[in-house]
C-alpha cells in the first residue's frame, strides 16, 4: 500500500516537473510540414541539443497535403514547409500560404548556385523570394536489368513485350514523361492552356491503351519496393531515391534516367503565411545544409542535397547506385519541372481521373 | 418545485455533450461542406454563388458512375456481410457455451485491435502473385504457376466484408441474446422444419439487429477508402478516392464538397429505400426500445 502511494506521488511529482517543463520556460515550438524521410530522428536530437529552448515537432506529408493543410487554416499550424519547387507560385497567388523569406539569416554560401538561382527563378513574385532548394533528386523508370534489359524510356512503360509486368503510379509525373517520349514539350505549353489540354488528350489516350500493359498502380515507395523485389514487375515509374533504396537489396534493379531525361524536382523550404516561429525556421534550415547533417539527411532521404557537391555527401551505398544509373550525358538531359500555372493541376487531375476511371485493360 | 429544477439541471448536463458532439462534430462541419459546396470559382480567389459544382457532377458519366458502382458494390458487400455474420452471430448467441461466448467475441474483436491499413497490408502479402495463397497453390499442385488475387474488385470486396463483419455480428448478436430459448422450442414443437423456425422465428425476432448492422456496414462500407484503394485494381475506382483527388490533388474543394454532400445524400437515399423494400421502419428496428 505504502509503495503504491509513493510511485503515485513520484509519478505526479514527474508529471508536475514536464508541466513546468513544457510550460514554465520560453520554449519555442517549431513545427515542420515535410517529407517521410526529410527530419530523421537524429537531425532532430542534434538540432534540439544546440537549441535547447526550440522543441521541434514534425508532420510528415507530401506535396499535395502540404498545400491542403496550410490551405484549411490560410498558412496557419505551422512553421516551415517543405514543398517542391514548382508547387509554390501558383499556389502563392492563388491562397497566399507563404510568407516572402528573409535570405539575410539564412547562410547563402552554402547553396549549389545553380540549384539556388533556379529556385529563386521559380518562386520570385513581385520581387519577393518565397524558398530555397534544400534537396532534389528525379523521377524516372526503374528497370530489372536481367528482365527487361534494353528498357530507355518512359515509352517502354507501355511496350506490350513487358505485358503485365510494369507500374506506374498514376499522378502527374506520368502524363508529363509520357508526354516527352510521344514527343512534345509539355513545359513549353504550359503558356497555352488549350494546346496544353490537346496534348493531355493524347496523352490520357494513351496511358488508356496501356492499362492493358500495366499490373498495378503503386501508391507508395513500399508499395512499390515490394513489387519489384518480388519480381512482380520488371519496370515501374519511380523516384530515384526509391530505386537507389531497392538497388541496395538487389543490384540488378537499376534507376534509369529515360532518354527524354529524367524530370527533376527540388523540395524546398518556405515558410508558411501564419508560422510563428520564423527565427526557429531560419535557424533549421541553416542548421540542417551543414556539411555533418547534410551527410545525415542524404543517408535518410536518399536524395542530393542542394549544397555544392552535393552528390558527394550521398552514403556509399546510394553513391554506388547513383553511379550505376547516371552518364554525365543523362545529367546534362535533366528536365527540371516547370512552374504550374493556376488551372494546370485541375486539368491534370481531370486527366487522371479519366485514365483512372476507363475500363482500358 | 427544487426536485424539479434539479431534474431539469441533470437532463440539460445530460444532454450537453451531446448535443455540442451533434452540433460542432456534425451539424457545422455539414453546414460548412454544403456552403462550399455552392460556391463556384470564376477566377483566383473570387468565388460566386452557384449550382455549377452539382451541374458538373450530371454532366460527367464517370462522376456519376463511381458514385453508383460504389452504391452497388456496397450493397453487395452488405448482404454478403450479412450472410457469413448471421451464421456467427447465431453460434455465439444460442450454440456457444458461457463461457466460449466471450471468447468467441473477443476473437471477433481481435481484428479491430489492429488499424485498418496494417489489414489491407495483410491482406496484401497473402494474396499478392508472389505471396502466401498462391505459394500454398503451387505447391499443393494446385496451380502451374503463381496466381495474381490481388487489384481486382472480389479482392475489395474479401476485403471490406472482412472489415466490417464485425458491425454486423455485434447488433445481431445482442437482439438474439435477449430472445427466449423456449421461443425457438416451441417452434420445433409444433412441428416446424429447421428452416420454417429459422424463417419465421429467428429471423423475424433478429430483425432489429440485421437492420441496425446493415445500415452501419453499408454506410461504413460506401465511406471506406484505405481498402479499396489498396487492394482494388487500375479500373476500380471508389467514390471517396473521388472526393479525396478533388480535394488534394486538384485543390478543387467546391468540388470535393459537392462530393461529399452527394455522397451523404446518396447513401441515406439507398438506406432509406432499403427501410421501405423490406417493410421496415427505424422506430421499429434500430430504435426499438
Amino acid at each position: 500500500m505504502k509503495s503504491t502511494r509513493a510511485i503515485l506521488l513520484s509519478a505526479s511529482a514527474a508529471a508536475l516537473v514536464l508541466l513546468a517543463g513544457t510550460g514554465g520556460a520560453e520554449a519555442e515550438t517549431l513545427r515542420l510540414l515535410t517529407w517521410g524521410s526529410y527530419a530523421p530522428d537524429k537531425i532532430v536530437e542534434a538540432f534540439e541539443k544546440k537549441y535547447p529552448d526550440i522543441h521541434v515537432e514534425v508532420t510528415f506529408s507530401n506535396n499535395e497535403e502540404m498545400i491542403a493543410k496550410l490551405r484549411a487554416t490560410g498558412g496557419a499550424g505551422f512553421d516551415l514547409a517543405q514543398p517542391s519547387h514548382d508547387r509554390i507560385y501558383a499556389v502563392q497567388k492563388e491562397y497566399g500560404l507563404y510568407k516572402p523569406l528573409d535570405l539575410s539569416k539564412i547562410d547563402m554560401s552554402v547553396f549549389e548556385p545553380k540549384l539556388l538561382e533556379g529556385v529563386k527563378a521559380n518562386t520570385t513574385i513581385d520581387g519577393k523570394v518565397y524558398a530555397v532548394p534544400h534537396q532534389w533528386g528525379t523521377s524516372g523508370i526503374m528497370v530489372d536489368k536481367t528482365k527487361a534489359p534494353d528498357a530507355k524510356g518512359w515509352g517502354d512503360l507501355c511496350n506490350s513485350k513487358y505485358k503485365g509486368r510494369t507500374s506506374m503510379r498514376l499522378k502527374r509525373t506520368i502524363l508529363l514523361g509520357t508526354a516527352f517520349s510521344m514527343g512534345y514539350d509539355p513545359f513549353a505549353a504550359y503558356g497555352d492552356l488549350k494546346k496544353y489540354q490537346e496534348i493531355l488528350d493524347k496523352v490520357a489516350d494513351k496511358l488508356i491503351a496501356c492499362k492493358d500493359n500495366i499490373k498495378a498502380y503503386w501508391k507508395g515507395g513500399d508499395d512499390l519496393a515490394s513489387l519489384m523485389l518480388s519480381g512482380e514487375v520488371v519496370m515501374s515509374e519511380t523516384w530515384d531515391s526509391t530505386a537507389y533504396r531497392i538497388y541496395n537489396q538487389n543490384h540488378n534493379i537499376v534507376f534509369v534516367p529515360p532518354e527524354t531525361g529524367a524530370l527533376a524536382w527540388i523540395d524546398t523550404f518556405a515558410i508558411p503565411a501564419k508560422g510563428e516561429a520564423d527565427d526557429a525556421a531560419y535557424k533549421w534550415i541553416n542548421f540542417v545544409m551543414q556539411p555533418e547533417m547534410v551527410k545525415l539527411m542524404s543517408a535518410s532521404s536518399g536524395a542530393v542535397i542542394a549544397v555544392k557537391n552535393g552528390k558527394d555527401m550521398l552514403p556509399d551505398d546510394k553513391k554506388a547506385a547513383y553511379e550505376a544509373a547516371w552518364t554525365p550525358e543523362d545529367v546534362q538531359r535533366l528536365k527540371f519541372f516547370a512552374n504550374i500555372p493556376p488551372g494546370v493541376e485541375d486539368m491534370e487531375g481531370k486527366t487522371l481521373e479519366k485514365i483512372k476511371a476507363a475500363t482500358g485493360g | 418545485m427544487p426536485r424539479k429544477d434539479a431534474d431539469r439541471l441533470s437532463l440539460i448536463l445530460l444532454m450537453t455533450p451531446l448535443l455540442l458532439w451533434l452540433v460542432l462534430l456534425i451539424l457545422l462541419p455539414h453546414l460548412g461542406i454544403g456552403y462550399l459546396s455552392l460556391r463556384e470559382k470564376v477566377a483566383p480567389r473570387v468565388y460566386h454563388f452557384s449550382f455549377a459544382n452539382y451541374i458538373d457532377f450530371l454532366h460527367e458519366p464517370i462522376y456519376w458512375n463511381t458514385l453508383l458502382r460504389t452504391a452497388w458494390m456496397s450493397i453487395l458487400v452488405t448482404v454478403l456481410t450479412l450472410f457469413v455474420g448471421f451464421p456467427i452471430a447465431y453460434y455465439i448467441a444460442k450454440v456457444a457455451g458461457r463461457r466460449s461466448r466471450a471468447a468467441l467475441f473477443l476473437l471477433c474483436l481481435v481484428p479491430l485491435w489492429v488499424s485498418d491499413l496494417v489489414r489491407a497490408f495483410g491482406w496484401m502479402m497473402l494474396l499478392r502473385e508472389t505471396g502466401i495463397v498462391s505459394g500454398l497453390l503451387q505447391w499443393a499442385g494446385l496451380s502451374s504457376g503463381p496466381v495474381e488475387m490481388l487489384y481486382n474488385d472480389v479482392t475489395v470486396i474479401v476485403g471490406l466484408v472482412y472489415t466490417v463483419v464485425l458491425f454486423m455480428i455485434v447488433p445481431i448478436v445482442s437482439t438474439l441474446d435477449g430472445m427466449d430459448n423456449s421461443l425457438i422450442e416451441a417452434g420445433y414443437n409444433l412441428g416446424g422444419s429447421r428452416l420454417t423456425v429459422l424463417r419465421r422465428i429467428i429471423v423475424p425476432y433478429a430483425m432489429p439487429g440485421i437492420v441496425a448492422g446493415c445500415i452501419i456496414v453499408f454506410m461504413l462500407t460506401a465511406g471506406s477508402y484505405l481498402t479499396p484503394v489498396l487492394l482494388g485494381g487500375k479500373n476500380s475506382m471508389w467514390f471517396t478516392e473521388q472526393i479525396y483527388d478533388q480535394f488534394i490533388t486538384r485543390y478543387n474543394w467546391e468540388g470535393g464538397s459537392t462530393f461529399g454532400i452527394l455522397l451523404l445524400v446518396f447513401t441515406s437515399l439507398v438506406v432509406w429505400a432499403g427501410l421501405r423494400l423490406s417493410g421496415q421502419n427505424l422506430a421499429t428496428t434500430v430504435a426499438k426500445r
